[in-house]
């Protein structure tokens, strides 16, 4: 059985590092839909996947963040992106295999992604 | 529609997390010789009146301003009573809600339990400054996770740092195996 000790050595490894993602308004946030619609779409996997990707590029500035339901269901799920010049993009029905091309073209580059968001699915 | 239990209780905690709860406690509790799967959500939030209990399991009932329907707890209670188990919600008013499904084990309409690892870990991550004591048991066999206990060893809750979410998925993964695979 696995024991919480392992995190003692975390905490002493973790001591003296600044900590970088106090939430502040220059951030660029990643905001997941949670709500029964999204999570019965699959957001969860899709929110796992940003965290995930986010931690692993240490990315800093980037917060994800959980919503309820944006009032679009059937486009589920549903991922928003504010930059922080106040710019924000939809990202609809997302899978957790797009997004490392969201993190690494849109969230790293600035480059939207275009066929993913919502403009793009509405003209397809 | 839910393909999981682990994704009703995902989608019902965050009712708790709205409620503004400071303590939420999740126990999945399955027992062969009864042949029973229990899932308790319990929370001290903002609780609802009698009149909201009421009708809080009808699909054409919901707080929201926004919409005139709430799925949630209709898909949580409709998943346990196909099995042939069973569903209650108690709550009250400034005091929290205690939500309970019963599912039979056996029954072939039961869904799969699914990825509780990630439930939890979705829930503790994302909701640093809530609580949650988390109990995973099948008959004699359990672990908890309390997140109480997390932040007391780190001095902070600061669940989102790359090693400390990966420890507490890690934590997940492995006790969940080692318990018992048999009610995913």
């Amino acid at each position: 059985m696995k024991s919480l000790a392992e995190l003692k050595a975390i905490r002493d490894r973790m001591k003296g590092q600044v900590d970088v993602r106090e939430e502040n308004s220059d951030a660029t946030r990643i905001v997941v839909g949670m709500a029964t619609c999204g999570i019965a779409a699959g957001a969860r996997p899709v929110l796992s996947a940003f965290s995930t990707a986010v931690q692993e590029r240490t990315l800093e500035n980037v917060a994800v963040v959980q919503t309820g339901c944006i009032g679009l269901c059937q486009y589920e799920p549903i991922v928003e992106v504010y930059k922080a010049n106040g710019e924000k993009t939809t990202y609809v029905k997302v899978k957790p295999e797009m997004v490392d091309e969201i993190i690494d073209q849109h969230i790293i580059k600035g480059n939207v992604v275009t066929k993913y968001t919502i403009e793009a699915s509405k003209l397809g | 529609m839910m393909t999981e239990i682990s994704l009703n209780i995902l989608d019902v905690a965050q009712n708790s997390v709205r409620a503004e709860a400071s303590l939420i406690e999740i126990s999945v509790c399955g027992d062969t010789k009864k042949d029973l799967l229990t899932v308790t959500i319990k929370d001290d939030g903002c609780g609802m009146s009698e009149e909201q209990v009421k009708n809080v399991t009808d699909p054409f009932f919901t707080t929201r301003t926004t919409r005139k329907i709430g799925l949630g707890i209709p898909f949580f209670k409709q998943s346990a009573e196909i099995t042939g188990g069973s569903f209650e919600i108690k709550s009250e008013l400034g005091k929290g809600t205690v939500t309970k499904a019963v599912y039979v084990l056996s029954s072939i309409d039961r869904m799969p339990v699914g990825d509780m690892s990630q439930t939890i870990h979705s829930l503790v991550t994302m909701n640093t400054h809530i609580d949650f004591v988390y109990t995973y048991e099948v008959d004699e066999k359990s672990f908890t996770l309390d997140t109480r206990e997390l932040k007391e060893i780190l001095g902070s809750s600061d669940f989102q740092n790359p090693e400390v979410s990966g420890f507490i998925m890690d934590f997940l993964r492995e006790n969940h195996g080692e318990v018992s695979p048999l009610a995913q």
